[in-house]
C-alpha cells in the first residue's frame, strides 16, 4: 500500500543531478527568439510620447512592439479586464510594461529595453492606504462589511478594552525559478505554450483571448516550476502572452523569463495591509466583542485582491470563539504593483490580527497568552467526529430563519452590475478573480454549534487538545519561568516565547473551483499514465497523487508513470492553489483509477467464475481464488477483450456553499489546524534577533506521505518567520521598489532556521472524506510563523516594566525591534 | 574574442569567447548544461554553484559572476559532473533524496555543489557552507539532515582528489607558483598581451606585478577584473561593455600573505576567505567579521584588493583595517606609495587613486586584542551591512590610552568616529564615559536612511554599540548568535 508512506519527492533524483528540466532548460528550436519588457520608470503619469527607435536600431533586435502596435490590447488580469499587457495613456505603478523587445537573445533584447526614452508627465501617486483613503481611491463601492451580533455594544459593556492599530508587511514571493514562458506557433495558427504557472487553464484562456482563438487552439503544457507560492496563479499572464504574440507576429518560437530585478519589479507581492482593532473582554480575557478594520494595499489593478482580502475576513477569527464581531474590510488602490496570491491568501493578513489581540488583551491582563488564547478556544470537536453532526441542508431542526435580505434589491442590482462589468463571453471562469453571480442559501446551523463570523459551524475543532499536547511536549510552562528568570539576570539579550494556534479553511470560496479532473490509461503492458489537473511547484502532489493511483490500482508507485500537466489531456483545470492540489486532484485519479479497476476486476472476474468484488489488487498482482496474475497480464488480457483501457476521474467537494456579498455560509469543506512554539531571543542594542527553538504539531489527517508533509510543514514555518522578521520590501517616496533582487530582500538563509527545530504530525483521519481521510498541507503550516513574531513582542516586553505594549509591527526588522525596546524604556 | 583553456567535469576545453561572458551564460547557452541555474544573477542566491579546483584545492563559486578568463588553467565541476559516469549518485546527491532536502528542486543544484564541495573539504559548518545558497521551500532543515548524514561518507572515486587549500593557521598562502599539471600545463595563455597597440577590447592576463603596472599605467581606462564579484554586477545588471578588461588572477605576488614583524602584508589577489583563515588565530574579530561577509561562494571570489579599491560605503573590511591603523600600497608604473588607509576614502566613491594607479598590498598590524566588529543587517548571513562598527579600544588600569573607532554605512565612506575617539581617550573605562561620548556620534556621522536602515536606527545603533563594546571587553554575553535555547 503506497498510501501514506514517507516517500522521497518524484523528481528528487532528477533535482540532485541537475536533470529537472523547468521551462528555460527545454532546448529550444533553432530561431528561438528572447523577449523583454521595457519598464515605467515612473508610478502615475500620462505617457506623452514613448520613442522606440533606438531600441528598433539596438543590436540583435527583431521587433519591437509598442501599444499602438496592438489593437485590441490584450488583457493580462485574472478577474475584471483592468491589466493591458502594455501600458496605453497612463502608467499606474513603476515597472508597468511600456512596451515589447523582441530579439535575438536575452542579453540583446534586456539592452535594447533599456535604451527608450519615454516622456512622461507624473501625476500625483497614491501609494499609501491613507492616501487611498484619503483619495476615495479602491475596488468595490465600499468596505466590505460581516457582522455577526453587536460587537461595538459588547466592546462597550465589556469590563476591559484594548484597541491598535498594527501595520503588517507584504511579500515578495522569491520562487527561485522567475517567471518565464515559452511559445511554440504550431500550424493553422495554434499555439503550443510551455509556462511556469500555477494555472494552465488561466494561462491558455488569456493566450486564447489575446490570439482570439478558442481555448481549443491552445495548449500549455506545465511539467514543474521552481517554486511558486501563489505568485503563479496570475502573474505569468503577461509573459505567456507576450510570447504568444510575438511567436504569431514572427512565426518563430518565442521565450521570455524575467531577470530577477524585473521580475520582483513587475510583478505583484503578498498584500500588506494596516489592522486596526477594539476588542472588549472579561478578566480572563475572554472577548465578548472585537472590531477589525483591514485597510488593504492592493496596487494597480484588481487582480485576485477581492478573494484574498475575503480570506483574511473568513479568518479573522482564527481558532476563536468571536460571539459578537465586526469586520470591515477595504480594498484600496494604489500606484504599486497589483498584489496578488501568497500561500495562505489573505488567512495569514487575517489571522495575525487577532493573533495580535490575543497578545495585546494577555498583556492588558498580566495573564500568560497562551491562558488567554485557551479562554477564547472554539468548543472541541464531538466525540466520533463530525458524522454526527454534519447536517444535510435543510433537515436539521433549529435551523436559523433565513436571513431577511437574502434576495435583497441591493444584490439584484450588485448582480446584473457584476454581469454586465465581466460581459459574457470574456469571463474567466476559471480564476479566483472571477466573481460568483448566483447564490445558494447556506445550510442551516446546528443547534448549540459556534459558528465563526461568516455563520458557519465549526464542528471539526482540535485546536485545544493539540495545543494541549503541544504546550506539553515542548515545556511551555517550564520554559516560560525558565525565560522569565533569564530575562532578569541579562540586561542586554532578552528571550521571549509564544504559542500560536493555526486553524485555516479548506477550500476555494469561489465553490465552482472545487473541482478536478483527471486521465488515466493502462497501456497493454501494463504500465500506467497518470495525468491530472494540479501542478507541480515542488509541494511533492505529483508523487502524493501517484500514490493514490498505486494504491487503487495495487502497484508500486514506480510503475505510475507522472506526465506534465497539459491542458490537452485535462481541460478546465483550477488553479493548484488554495492548497487544494491533492484533496481535489486526489479525489478525480483515484475516481478514475476506480474506474479501470472495476473493468480490470469484471473482466477477471469473469474468467474465473468469481464476483468482481472478490478481485484484489495488490502488489503488481491481481488476485482472485487461486488465480494470481500479474497486472500486466491482465491489461493485455483487457486490450485482447476489448476492454477500454483509458478513464477520466472527476471529483467536486461536497458540501460547500458561499455566498461572499453577504459573508454567510459554508465556504470550506473542514478545517486544518496546527501550533507552534517559537523561543527567540533579541538584543536590546541593536534589535538583531534569532529564532531559537520551534517545536510545531500539525494536523495533516492521515497523512498521504509523512515526508512530504513534513516538508511543507518545516518550510512554511520558516517562510511565515520571514515574512514577519527579515522580509521587507521598501518603496521609495516616488513609488519605486527599491528592495528588488535577493542583495537587498533578505528571505530566510539557512542559519535562520530555528536551532532546534522539532515538528510532529497530528497525524488522525480527517472527519470529512477527503482523500485517504487526509489534510491539506499546503498553506496552513505558513501561519504557524505568527509565533515568531509573537515570541519577539514577548521579548521586548522584557525589556519593560510591564506598562507598555510592545505593539510590534510586521515586519520586525532590528530596526522595529529596537523602536519598540526604546517605547519600553521610555 | 579571448582563448580560454580549461577542463569542465573532466574534458579539456579551449574556447573562445568575449572576455565578459560569463560561466553561467556559457554553460546554460553554449554546452546545454542546464543544470546549473540563473536565480538572481548576481551573485546572491548559490542556484548556479559550481565547484572550480586549482592548486590550492576545489572552492564553490557563483557561476553567475565568473568570466571565462576568470577560468583559466582551472577545473570546473557542474551538477552535471558529480555523479559517477555510470550514474552512482555523490553522497550528498544521494543524502538529499533520502532526507527530502529537495522540493521544487531549482536551488538543488547548486546546494548540492556547495555541499559536494565541502564535503570534499571536511568542512562541517554547514549553515557556513550555505550561506550563500537560498532555498524558498524547504526552510533549510532537511537540508542540513543531509549535509550531516553525508559527512561521513568518503569521497567518491570517481572524482579527483583534491588538494586541500594550503592555508595553514600560521596564515600564508602558497602556490606563489601555480603549478598546473595535465591538459592544463598546455593550455596557452590567454589573451594579447595589450600592449599599447592592441585593440581597445582585448583582455589582458598579466602574469606579474610588473606587467600590470606597464599595461595599466598605459591604459588607466581599463577595467580591472579581480574577483569580479562586483565587476560582474555591471555586466549581469547594468549590462555594460568592460573596455579592456584586465584579469589579475595569474599574477602571484599579489596573492600572497607575508608576515612583516607582527604585521600582515596581503596582496591586493588575496581572496576574503584566504584572509579569513589568515586572520582567525590573530584577529579572531575580524575573522568572524569576514564569516559574515557575504557567503563562502563570494569570499572565494571575491579580494581584499577590490573590497577597498572599490570604495563602498558599506563594504566590510575598510571599517576593520582603519581601526587597526591599517597600511594601503599602491602602485603606479613604477612608483609606489604608502598611506593610512582612511586617507585613502575621499567621499562617495571616490578614492585617492590616480589613473593607471592600483592596489598592490594592505599592511594590517595584528597586535590589538581590543578590536572589536560589529555588523548590522537585516538578515545575520550573506547579507550587506546597515551599520558595521570597529572598535579597537586599548586600555591600561582602567582607562582608555588610544581609541581607534571605524564606521561603515553611516558615511558616504568608510569613516573613523573622530569626536567618540576624542571622547573615550584618556578618560576612564567606564559606561558613564561612554555614555558621555554618545552624542560625538552626530558630529562625526550624518547617516541616510535608505532600504537597509533608517538615519535613526543607524545613530543609535552605533552609539549602543559603544555598550557592547563594554561589555564584550568585560567578557559579558553580548551577541544573541551567543544564546540557546
Amino acid at each position: 500500500m503506497s498510501l501514506g508512506k514517507p516517500l522521497p519527492h518524484d523528481a528528487a533524483p532528477l533535482h540532485v543531478t541537475g536533470a529537472a528540466r523547468y521551462v528555460d532548460d527545454i532546448p529550444t528550436p533553432r530561431g528561438t527568439l528572447h523577449l523583454a519588457f521595457g519598464l515605467s520608470p515612473v508610478a502615475h503619469g500620462e505617457i506623452l510620447s514613448l520613442d522606440l527607435d533606438p531600441v528598433r536600431r539596438a543590436p540583435g533586435v527583431v521587433r519591437v512592439i509598442g501599444p499602438d502596435d496592438l489593437d485590441p490590447m490584450p488583457d493580462c488580469s485574472p478577474s475584471t479586464h483592468d491589466e493591458p499587457l502594455l501600458a496605453r495613456g497612463c502608467v499606474h505603478y513603476a515597472g508597468q510594461p511600456l512596451f515589447l523587445v523582441v530579439a535575438e537573445s536575452h542579453r540583446a533584447a534586456r539592452r535594447a529595453a533599456r535604451l527608450a526614452r519615454p516622456g512622461i508627465r507624473p501625476l500625483p501617486a497614491i501609494l499609501t492606504v491613507d492616501e487611498a483613503l484619503a483619495a476615495g481611491s479602491r475596488f468595490e463601492e465600499g468596505p466590505v462589511v460581516w457582522e455577526k451580533g453587536r460587537a461595538a455594544e459588547a466592546i462597550a459593556a465589556a469590563p476591559h478594552r484594548v484597541e491598535g492599530s498594527m501595520e503588517v508587511g507584504g511579500q515578495e514571493h522569491f520562487y527561485l525559478e522567475g517567471q518565464v514562458a515559452l511559445a511554440l506557433p504550431q500550424e493553422g495558427g495554434d499555439m503550443h505554450v510551455h509556462s511556469s504557472t500555477q494555472h494552465p487553464t488561466e494561462i491558455q484562456h488569456k493566450v486564447a483571448h489575446a490570439l482570439g482563438l478558442p481555448m481549443s487552439a491552445v495548449r500549455v503544457e506545465v511539467r514543474r516550476m521552481g517554486g511558486g507560492f501563489g505568485g503563479k496563479e496570475s502573474q505569468g499572464n503577461a509573459l505567456a502572452i507576450a510570447c504568444a504574440l510575438a511567436a504569431r507576429m514572427t512565426g518563430r518560437p518565442c521565450k521570455m523569463r524575467y531577470d530577477r530585478d524585473d521580475d520582483m519589479i513587475i510583478t505583484g507581492k503578498r498584500h500588506d495591509l494596516r489592522i486596526d482593532y477594539r476588542a472588549g473582554f472579561d478578566a480572563e480575557g475572554r472577548l465578548s466583542g472585537v472590531e477589525f478594520r483591514h485597510l488593504f494595499r492592493c496596487g494597480w489593478s484588481q487582480d485576485l485582491s477581492l478573494p484574498v482580502a475575503d480570506r483574511a475576513m473568513l479568518h479573522a477569527d482564527n481558532a476563536y470563539h468571536l460571539p459578537a464581531v465586526r469586520i470591515e474590510s477595504h480594498r484600496l488602490r494604489t500606484h504599486s504593483q497589483s498584489a496578488t496570491a501568497f500561500r495562505g491568501f489573505g488567512g495569514p493578513q487575517g489571522m495575525i490580527g487577532i493573533e495580535r489581540v490575543m497578545d495585546h488583551v494577555a498583556h492588558a491582563l498580566g495573564r500568560d497568552p497562551l491562558a488567554v488564547r485557551q479562554a477564547n478556544f472554539y468548543a472541541p470537536m464531538a466525540e466520533g467526529g463530525q458524522e454526527r453532526c454534519a447536517p444535510e441542508p435543510g433537515t436539521r431542526p433549529g435551523a436559523l430563519p433565513p436571513d431577511p435580505r437574502d434576495i435583497s434589491a441591493r444584490m439584484k442590482e450588485e448582480d446584473a452590475a457584476a454581469r454586465k462589468r465581466l460581459g459574457a463571453e470574456e469571463v474567466d471562469l476559471t480564476s479566483r478573480g472571477a466573481e460568483a453571480i448566483g447564490h445558494e442559501l447556506p445550510p442551516p446551523v446546528p443547534e448549540g454549534v459556534q459558528t465563526t463570523p461568516y455563520h458557519m459551524p465549526v464542528e471539526d475543532f482540535i485546536g485545544d487538545a493539540l495545543v494541549a499536547a503541544l504546550a506539553e511536549r515542548a515545556g511551555y510552562a517550564r520554559r516560560r519561568a525558565e525565560i522569565a528568570e533569564w530575562n532578569r539576570q541579562s540586561p542586554i539579550l532578552k528571550r521571549g516565547l509564544a504559542i500560536t494556534p493555526v486553524k485555516f479553511g479548506i477550500s476555494f470560496t469561489l465553490t465552482w473551483l472545487n473541482q478536478a479532473g483527471a486521465l488515466v490509461h493502462i497501456y497493454q503492458d501494463g504500465s500506467v499514465h497518470l495525468n491530472h489537473g494540479g501542478t507541480e511547484m515542488g509541494q511533492g502532489l505529483f508523487q502524493k497523487v501517484a500514490q493514490v493511483a498505486a494504491a487503487e490500482l495495487g502497484l508500486p508507485v514506480e510503475a505510475v508513470k507522472i506526465t506534465p500537466t497539459d491542458t490537452g489531456k485535462v481541460p478546465n483545470t483550477s488553479a493548484t492553489a488554495a492548497s487544494s492540489g491533492s484533496d481535489l486532484n486526489g479525489m478525480a485519479v483515484r475516481a478514475a483509477c476506480v474506474t479501470l479497476r472495476e473493468r480490470l476486476a469484471d473482466l477477471v472476474a469473469g474468467r474465473h467464475q468469481a464476483r468482481a468484488e472478490e478481485v484484489r489488487f495488490e502488489e503488481g498482482r491481481v488476485r482472485v481464488g487461486g488465480a494470481d496474475l500479474s497486472f500486466a497480464d491482465v491489461a493485455a488480457m483487457a486490450y485482447q477483450a476489448r476492454v477500454p483501457l483509458s478513464a477520466t476521474g472527476y471529483y467536486r467537494t461536497p458540501k460547500i456553499v458561499w455566498d461572499r456579498l453577504k459573508g454567510r455560509g459554508r465556504p470550506f469543506f473542514y478545517f486544518a489546524y496546527g501550533a507552534a512554539v517559537s523561543e527567540v531571543v533579541i538584543d536590546s542594542l541593536t534589535g538583531e534577533n534569532r529564532i531559537l527553538r520551534a517545536d510545531i504539531l500539525h494536523d495533516t489527517g492521515s497523512s498521504l506521505n509523512p515526508a512530504l508533509d513534513l516538508g511543507q510543514i518545516e518550510g512554511g514555518y520558516v517562510q511565515g518567520a520571514g515574512w514577519l522578521t527579515t522580509e521587507e520590501l521598501v518603496w521609495d517616496g516616488e513609488g519605486r521598489l527599491r528592495t528588488h533582487a535577493p542583495s537587498t530582500y533578505k528571505i530566510p538563509a539557512c542559519s535562520d532556521r530555528p536551532r532546534i527545530f522539532n515538528v510532529a504530525l497530528w497525524d488522525r483521519p480527517n472527519p470529512e472524506e477527503t482523500v485517504g481521510r487526509s489534510k491539506a498541507v499546503g498553506e496552513p503550516p505558513f501561519m504557524l510563523g505568527i509565533s515568531v513574531l509573537m515570541a519577539l513582542s514577548d521579548a521586548v516586553a522584557a525589556c519593560g516594566d510591564g506598562s507598555v505594549y510592545p505593539a510590534l509591527d510586521a515586519p520586525a526588522t532590528p530596526e522595529r525591534i529596537l523602536m519598540a525596546v526604546r517605547r519600553q524604556r521610555g | 574574442m579571448t582563448d580560454i583553456a580549461f577542463i569542465l567535469n573532466g574534458t579539456p576545453l579551449s574556447v573562445s569567447a568575449e572576455p565578459t561572458r560569463t560561466l553561467l551564460d556559457f554553460l546554460r547557452e553554449d554546452r546545454g548544461l542546464t543544470g546549473t541555474k540563473e536565480g538572481c544573477n548576481e551573485g546572491d542566491c548559490g542556484a548556479c554553484t559550481v565547484m572550480v579546483a586549482d592548486e590550492t584545492g576545489p572552492r564553490a563559486l557563483n557561476a553567475c559572476l565568473l568570466f571565462l578568463p576568470q577560468l583559466q588553467g582551472k577545473e570546473v565541476r557542474t551538477v552535471e559532473g558529480l555523479a559517477a559516469p555510470d550514474g552512482r549518485l555523490h553522497p550528498v546527491q544521494r543524502a538529499m533524496i533520502d532526507e527530502h532536502g529537495s522540493q521544487c528542486g531549482f536551488c538543488t543544484p547548486g546546494i548540492v555543489m556547495s555541499l559536494a564541495v565541502a564535503h570534499a573539504t571536511g568542512c562541517r559548518d554547514h549553515d557556513d557552507t550555505l550561506a550563500g545558497n537560498l532555498c524558498r521551500c524547504t526552510g533549510y532543515a532537511p537540508i542540513i539532515r543531509a549535509a550531516q548524514a553525508a559527512e561521513t561518507e568518503p569521497q567518491p572515486h570517481w572524482l579527483p582528489s583534491f588538494t586541500l587549500p594550503q592555508i595553514s593557521s600560521g596564515g600564508t598562502v602558497s602556490g606563489g607558483s601555480p603549478s598546473p599539471g595535465g591538459a592544463v600545463a598546455n593550455a596557452r595563455p590567454a589573451g594579447g598581451h595589450g600592449g599599447a597597440d592592441s585593440p581597445p577590447a582585448a583582455a589582458s592576463r598579466p602574469t606579474s606585478v610588473e606587467e600590470l603596472a606597464r599595461l595599466y599605467e598605459a591604459r588607466p581606462e581599463a577595467t580591472l577584473i579581480a574577483g569580479a564579484t562586483d565587476v560582474g554586477l555591471w555586466v549581469t545588471k547594468e549590462l555594460r561593455d568592460l573596455p579592456t578588461p584586465i584579469f589579475l588572477g595569474a599574477i602571484p605576488e599579489l596573492r600572497r600573505i607575508d608576515d612583516e614583524d607582527g604585521q600582515l602584508r596581503v596582496g591586493a589577489m588575496v581572496t576574503i576567505a584566504e584572509l579569513r583563515a589568515a586572520l582567525a588565530p590573530r584577529l579572531p574579530a575580524f575573522a568572524e567579521l569576514l564569516r559574515r561577509f557575504a557567503s563562502v561562494q563570494i569570499r572565494n571570489a571575491a579580494t581584499i584588493g577590490g573590497n577597498i579599491a572599490n570604495g563602498s560605503p558599506i563594504g566590510d573590511t575598510p571599517p576593520a583595517l582603519i581601526a587597526l591603523g591599517a597600511t594601503l600600497h599602491l602602485r603606479r608604473g613604477e612608483e609606489r606609495r604608502s598611506l593610512p588607509i582612511e586617507a585613502f576614502f575621499l567621499d562617495y566613491r571616490k578614492q585617492d587613486r590616480r589613473p593607471g594607479e592600483f592596489v598592490e598590498a594592505v599592511t594590517i598590524p595584528t597586535e590589538a586584542p581590543g578590536l572589536r566588529c560589529y555588523k548590522l543587517s537585516k538578515r545575520f548571513d550573506q547579507d550587506i551591512s546597515a551599520v558595521c562598527g570597529c572598535f579597537n579600544i586599548g586600555l591600561d588600569e582602567g582607562h582608555v590610552v588610544s581609541a581607534r573607532v571605524a564606521f561603515g554605512g553611516m558615511a558616504g565612506i568608510p569613516k573613523r568616529a573622530s569626536a567618540v575617539e576624542a571622547g573615550l581617550i584618556g578618560r576612564p573605562w567606564t559606561l558613564a564615559t561612554l555614555e558621555a561620548a554618545r552624542p560625538a556620534f552626530a558630529e562625526d556621522f550624518t547617516p541616510l536612511s535608505d532600504m537597509r536602515a533608517s538615519a535613526a536606527y543607524r545613530l543609535e545603533a552605533a552609539a549602543n554599540m559603544l555598550t557592547r563594546v563594554f561589555h564584550d571587553l568585560d567578557g559579558g554575553r553580548v551577541s544573541v548568535l551567543e544564546v540557546g535555547a
